[in-house]
């Protein structure tokens, strides 16, 4: 047994009065021994993140520490004064945190913020700093280091930022380090190449790494132990092996299973072979206006895209960020004008339409759309919200009502017409989304996106409704997703872009197990976690 | 809950709207109990308050009744800050709303007319229209409402702005509803809350445009004006100080219940807030 770094023993965090409940963490132990990577697993709101902050001493206003000890190397961090906190945060203790583009400084050279970590802690002259935080910045293997030092903040990739966090977090070498959700906000090929360098630095260090992720790919990729939560409770705590392979508590079994795991999808064929959408030649370029001084600038997003869609089908479009496929999406609605091309939906010219004539046929086409919480008016009544676009149509209002309610019931909410957003989670806002596209009786639906802001077995949940409502309407679905695995489990055809052009499309059975393209394989390879799937399988 | 219980349960809110009925009461029983014009001579100048019968906040520099003046100028200030601001909003609200929603050319046009009015000072040009007119109430509320309008229009364009690509808008545009559809029942209902402080704001400052205009005997020479009598009483303030100070607090209540009735308002009409102190 290595010898214990950091020991949470019966740690229970109070929430103020009137939080959903009592405590945000209750009674936790767990350990973390030097030189291994401790999981902390589970979804939004269950309280994985705040042991974390608890020993960092940066619990949010009104939230504290009720019982327990955290040790951290014979140290009792609960009862630490704010100053000795702040010598150990940096030091001893190094985090990253989950948003690269909001954790660093706008305005600040990469150079000047790595080196501030060492002006707080009084550490070496100016001088040195720079030339440590180039050392810093090769180790964790940015492009061009001696220019990155130089690079403010949006010169840099969201891959690059999260390097300079890490190497801000490296810089004192600290003994313990807290990765908070590094990688959800990264694409997939980042996300592994940024996973590969913190198990690279771990093992280099032999630091001990606090890795806090809703995703059991993750674990899978990198712990040596895990610690599932829930509600403020731990359900499972044990080796990374042990727990992936048979996990003991219901809930552990449930997640696991949540993840999209069969990355090999099942053969599929339309039914049909009547085609509904056929887009053939699509550019689409986006032009910043120019200034006085300024020249405009373009993005090319689409170049030359063509695919065509069955009637009853589903074609996933998977792509990374940049890659156009959100664009295809807009342009396919109609919420943005391709350039050139053509667009045709069951023979209609869809793409020349304009004005009226565009929003009479608009019902043709609905969208479900990525962010359950910005998608829904704040203050109009749920069941108003689906009727709206039926009375804009020209039925009558308490008919688009009373075909809310039934819309309602249909996924799985029903009795719920007169309520606000704001009442609903996140995935019941997503089905209510979900009911307004259905309530235009659409040819097709385009999902931008639609279950990437759930926790997986929200996840899992939408992407049963979505295939019962395929089943039960035959509906048509473009749905576009960074996700490769929750593409395979829904998707018939899978098209795979990359900077905004159809890099292969083909029956998605054929795009995962025989990709043509370097491009696919090295998606598919990046998805973390799939070794073990296989090794599984 | 009834829109009354809701915006009752903002305490502060009720307090506003009591003090909003008292100056309402005041401007209605003005003719009732001080049934002379307030501009009559009807004692000796110089009184004090409290100390001659009838006279409850003493007499002005020509002898004329300060209780008379400050009942009977209520209305006329109630009037001009709410009229004007009506005004200004009417002008504001539907220029911003329609530059920050269709962008672009539309955006610039109104944009470049709205800054033409923002680069003169608000005050000046205030005392221009108002001379140039000739002063009365429709001319002091129509001159008060031209230069109060840009800031509406430069804050529910930002609005429509920012509120334009909001998915739900984009999922209203989707399902066919016509721009203005999408513009009244969409966003404007989401620009509420900054509408109605900046309108709350705007009543206090357009009653103290009126004082200032007043103060520089561009009032309206036939009604009686808070702004008159604290303009009249100027050169006097070190002698007696009742006659700038009762018309002074008679404002700041106004502007304070204003405030407060907005901020309650405000609360009331959003469903977030309400649902959860219920």
């Amino acid at each position: 047994m290595r010898d214990t770094l950091l020991s949470i023993r019966h740690l229970s965090i109070a929430l103020p009065a009137g939080a959903d409940r009592d405590y945000a963490v209750e009674d936790i132990s767990y350990d973390v021994a030097r030189g291994e990577i401790m999981c902390v697993v589970g979804e939004s709101g269950s309280g994985k993140s705040m042991a974390a902050n608890a020993l960092m001493g940066l619990l949010p206003k009104g939230v504290r520490a009720t019982g327990g000890e955290i040790d951290f190397d014979g140290q009792d961090l609960l009862s630490l004064t704010e100053k000795q906190h702040r010598d150990l945060r940096g030091l001893r203790i190094g985090m990253i945190f989950q948003e690269p583009m909001t954790a660093l400084n706008p305005l600040m050279r990469v150079g000047d913020q790595i080196g501030e970590v060492f002006e707080a802690h009084n550490r070496l002259t100016p001088k040195e700093r720079q030339a440590r935080a180039l050392e810093l910045l090769v180790e964790v293997g940015i492009p061009q280091p001696e220019k990155a030092i130089r690079a403010y903040p949006f010169e840099l990739s969201g891959g690059q930022r999260q390097r300079v966090m890490i190497a801000m977090a490296l810089a004192l070498e600290p003994e313990l380090l807290i990765a908070d959700e590094p990688t959800t906000a990264l694409d997939v090929t980042t996300q592994a190449q940024i996973l590969d360098l913190i198990g690279d630095l771990q093992r280099r260090h032999g630091m001990a790494v606090m890795f806090i992720t809703h995703d059991f790919g993750v674990v899978a990729e990198i712990a040596d132990r895990v610690c599932v939560m829930r509600h403020g409770r731990i359900v499972e705590l044990g080796a990374a092996q042990t727990v992936l392979s048979s996990p003991q508590d219901p809930y552990t079994r449930d997640l696991i299973e949540a993840i999209p795991s069969d990355v090999i999808p099942e053969a599929r064929g339309a039914e049909t072979d009547t085609p509904l959408l056929e887009v053939s030649g699509l550019d689409k370029v986006f032009r910043s206006r120019g200034g006085l001084f300024k020249p405009s600038r373009e993005v090319h997003a689409l170049r030359d895209v063509s695919f065509s869609l069955v009637k009853g089908e589903t074609i996933g479009i998977v792509g990374e960020s940049g890659s156009g496929k959100s664009t295809l999406g807009r342009c396919v609605v109609r919420l943005e004008r391709p350039d050139r091309g053509t667009l045709s939906l069951s023979g209609t010219d869809f793409m020349h339409l304009r004005g009226e004539a565009l929003r009479r046929e608009r019902h043709r086409v609905q969208m479900i759309f990525q962010d359950p919480y910005a998608s829904l008016n704040p203050r109009t009544r749920v069941g108003m919200a689906i009727a709206q676009g039926p009375i804009a149509n020209g039925m009558a209002r308490p008919e688009a009502l009373a075909r809310a309610d039934e819309l309602l019931e249909l996924v799985g909410l029903g009795g719920t017409a007169d309520r606000f957003p704001h009442e609903f989670s996140g995935g019941q806002r997503q089905r209510i989304g979900i009911a307004r596209a259905l309530a235009m009786n659409p040819e097709l639906i385009v999902a931008d996106e639609a279950v990437s802001a759930l926790d997986v077995s929200i996840q899992a949940q939408i992407l049963d409704l979505l295939e019962e409502l395929k089943q039960k309407l035959s509906l048509s679905l473009l749905f576009i997703t960074h996700d490769l695995r929750v593409a395979a489990q829904i998707c018939d055809r899978i098209i795979v872009m990359q900077h905004g052009r159809v890099v292969e499309q083909g029956p998605a059975r054929e795009v995962f197990l025989a990709p043509r393209e370097a491009y696919t394989r090295q998606l598919l390879e990046a998805i973390p976690g799939r070794e073990h799937e296989l090794a599984d399988a | 809950m009834s829109f009354f219980a809701r915006f009752a349960q903002n305490r502060g809110a009720l307090v506003g709207l009591i003090i909003l009925v008292g100056i309402i009461l005041m401007a209605i029983l003005a003719p009732l109990l001080f049934p002379e014009s307030p501009w009559r001579m009807v004692q000796r100048p110089f009184l004090p308050p409290l100390q001659t019968d009838g006279f409850p906040l003493g007499t002005d520099t020509m002898g004329r009744n300060v209780a008379a003046g400050l009942m009977h100028g209520a209305w006329v200030s109630l009037l001009i800050g709410l009229v004007s601001t009506t005004v200004a909003l009417a002008i504001g609200v539907p220029l911003g709303a329609i530059a920050g929603y269709y962008g672009g050319l539309v955006d610039d046009a109104l944009m470049r007319f709205t800054e033409f009015f923002q680069t003169i000072p608000n005050f000046a040009l205030a005392i221009v229209l108002v001379a140039i007119m000739q002063p009365s109430i429709t001319s002091i509320v129509l001159a008060i409402a031209l230069v109060s309008w840009p800031p509406v229009a430069r804050l529910v364009r930002a609005e429509f702005m920012s509120l334009r690509h909001r998915e739900y808008v984009e999922a209203a545009r989707l399902v066919g509803q016509t721009n203005t559809t999408i513009i009244l029942r969409q966003i404007l209902p989401n620009t509420l809350s900054p509408i109605i402080v900046l309108a709350s704001l705007m009543v206090a400052t357009a009653i103290l445009l009126e004082s200032a205009l007043s103060f520089l005997g561009l009032g309206d020479p036939n009604v009686m004006s808070w702004g008159y009598m604290i303009g009249a009483a100027r050169t006097v303030i070190r002698q007696a100080w009742w006659l700038s100070f009762f018309p002074g607090v008679a404002i700041l209540l106004t502007v304070l219940a204003l405030n407060l009735v907005g901020e309650g308002l405000d609360d009331a009409l959003n469903p977030k807030l309400a649902r959860e102190r219920s």
